[in-house]
């Protein structure tokens, strides 16, 4: 039987939604899968919602359709949650990690009180992690720590490797300090599932 | 080789670099801007030898500079796609009268008004009729080994003429996926210099295009028919022979799976083959007789090919990315005069995915069915709409 994993990220411009599914497309491949990560933005504007998509599998992929029914979703951020159904179409024992201020049940109760109990949510305050790593909240790559530390499809160090590579051409030390921010965020996250 | 996970971009860029273009000339447009990004990247890091990067101030200009360098005996390229394709198209109709190999990608994206930046055929279906080579290719590894395939044939002495090969915006642009990157040996002894019979230079001048009366403008015309013709067979050749240089095999003009005892095939091009591709396989499996056929090469049309495979079929299913305005789908407008004649299949066209609507598997399934089980009528029809009110005012 075919693996097909497959997962939509929800965020918006200027987060670096399309970058956090492209990084994870990179490490899925070393990792040995064969990847697939692509974009649907609206306006292209900062501050709009974004959806990005990423697909894994054991075999090459050809749907480059949208993903209805992603077996996870990963919120880059909390204000997108409520005027955009992140949850829409969730497959049952999916999971929604979300970069959120409050605790998971909080905000199951919240926004997610009818989803079928199967699937897990699980929460993260990326945007504080990334304030007081960069200093900006782009929470792209703490996102993409947290969606490897709960999932354990790619290793950590393969995803250190990929995101110091992918930021080294911006300088070293914001290619260590995403670095320091993928390790956190997938540690802290380890801790929950 | 080696396989790495890269954008759509970058997989062409890269490509082209490896064809050793003398002159590289764009005006930036979504999606196709991070292609040329690209190339002016390697060009800055002096990775292109011998080459010049040009920035025009439009689509025109740099259409423009491409038919100024091309005819000098210059390897050009280019990238467009939407309002800028059109914004060229003057140009472009001129490059190819004066029979020049300019080779171009068109990031295929829908026309204004109203304005979209999301991918359909629509841009590149306007240029059908200016004697362009178009080959629509299905993901990024087709597209990369493209590109030197593409100078190869609109090189070739019995072609020369531009050739632009069409990849979908976004879907594969704006995608990472792994590609069996090509190395520069092989593409140098796949592809020649470009050396043309025929050159501008100081020392033997001579005039391209120039002004041709009633009595011989139609000549030019029936050499441009003949050229694009006698492309047909080069490229089978050029593509022959790119399979057995790199294992990869991507089908002559067109590509066809479980087409042997199909009762219904189902037609695509572009990105959207690969799942519809998927949803055959899945209706064989429940005993339903449907096969696919790929057009690869929509100019020249694969008339005798489309001919072949078809003369048993009942149904045909096309998928449409643009629309004939006032008429219907310009892939089956042009299939049914192919096989005119030569097959008495009812043909059922579905617009789907314009300005870049999602073209879900369920769509595609349910389009098949609904032809193969008589629930729509021949003809033409837009799938995947709304319902909405009509204002006529």
């Amino acid at each position: 039987m075919a693996i097909l994993i497959e997962v939509r990220f929800h965020g918006r411009g200027g987060q670096g939604v399309v970058t956090a599914a492209d990084i994870l497309a990179v490490a899925g491949f070393k990792e040995g899968y064969w990847t697939l990560s692509f974009p649907m933005f609206g306006a292209e504007k900062r501050g709009t919602p974004v959806v990005s998509y990423l697909r894994l599998s054991d075999r090459p992929i050809v749907e480059r359709d949208e993903i209805y029914n992603p077996n996870y979703v990963v919120v880059l951020d909390p204000t997108v949650i409520g005027p955009v159904r992140v949850e829409a179409g969730i497959k049952q024992n999916g999971m929604i990690i979300a970069n959120y201020p409050k605790p998971a049940e909080e905000l199951r109760k919240e926004h997610f009180s009818s989803l079928n109990g199967s699937i897990k949510v699980l929460t993260l305050n990326a945007t504080k992690m990334a304030m007081e790593i960069l200093g900006r909240p782009i929470t792209n790559t703490a996102m993409v720590g947290a969606f490897a530390g709960a999932t354990k499809l790619i290793k950590l160090s393969t995803l250190k490797e990929t995101v110091f590579e992918w930021f080294e051409k911006k300088g070293e030390e914001l290619a260590n300090k995403n670095v320091e921010l993928v390790e956190k965020a997938y540690k802290e996250m380890e801790g929950k599932v | 080789m080696v396989r790495k996970v890269v954008r759509g971009f970058y997989a062409v860029a890269y490509a082209v670099k490896l064809c050793r273009p003398s002159v590289i000339c764009a005006y930036p447009i979504t999606p196709q801007t991070e292609i040329v990004e690209n190339l002016a990247a390697m060009y800055a890091n002096g990775e292109l030898e011998n080459c010049q990067y040009i920035t025009a101030e439009s689509e025109f200009g740099a259409a423009s500079i491409l038919v100024g360098a091309s005819a000098t005996g210059a390897r050009t390229f280019t990238a467009t796609c939407s309002q800028g394709l059109i914004l060229m198209s003057e140009v472009l109709w001129n490059a190819a009268g004066m029979r020049l190999p300019i080779v171009m990608v068109i990031a295929n994206r829908s026309l204004s008004a109203p304005l979209s930046i999301w991918n359909d055929h629509q841009d590149s279906m306007a240029m059908r009729d200016a004697c362009i080579i178009q080959v629509y290719v299905e993901n990024n590894q087709e597209a990369h080994d493209m590109i030197p395939q593409a100078y190869k044939i609109a090189e070739n002495k019995e072609v020369m003429l531009p050739f632009m090969v069409c990849m979908d915006g976004y879907k594969l642009t704006h995608a990472y996926e792994p590609v069996d990157l090509l190395e520069q040996g092989m593409v140098d002894s796949f592809l020649p210099p470009y050396n043309p019979p025929i050159k501008l230079t100081t020392k033997d001048p001579l005039t391209f295009g120039c002004y041709a009366p009633p009595h011989c403008y139609m000549e030019f015309r029936v050499v441009m028919q003949r050229a694009m013709m006698r492309a047909k067979k080069v490229m089978e050749e050029v593509f022959k022979e790119w399979a057995e240089l790199t294992g990869r095999n991507w089908g002559g003009l067109i590509a066809t799976d479980y087409m042997d005892d199909a009762e219904t095939a189902v037609v695509a091009m572009g990105s959207v083959v690969g799942l519809v591709r998927e949803v055959v396989e899945e209706m064989r499996k429940d005993g339903k007789k449907v096969g696919l056929v790929k057009i690869r090469s929509f100019r020249p049309f694969p008339t005798e090919e489309l001919r072949k495979v078809m003369k048993d079929v009942e149904n045909i299913v096309v998928f449409e990315r643009a629309v004939s305005f006032g008429h219907e789908g310009p892939v089956a407008i042009d299939l049914k005069s192919a096989l005119f004649g030569h097959c008495n299949a009812k043909v059922y066209s579905f617009a789907v995915g314009l300005g870049g609507r999602d073209i879900p598997r369920d769509l595609i399934r349910k389009c098949i069915n609904n032809a193969i089980e008589g629930k729509v009528d021949e003809g033409f029809h837009f799938e995947g709409v709304k319902e909405f009110e009509e204002v006529i005012i």
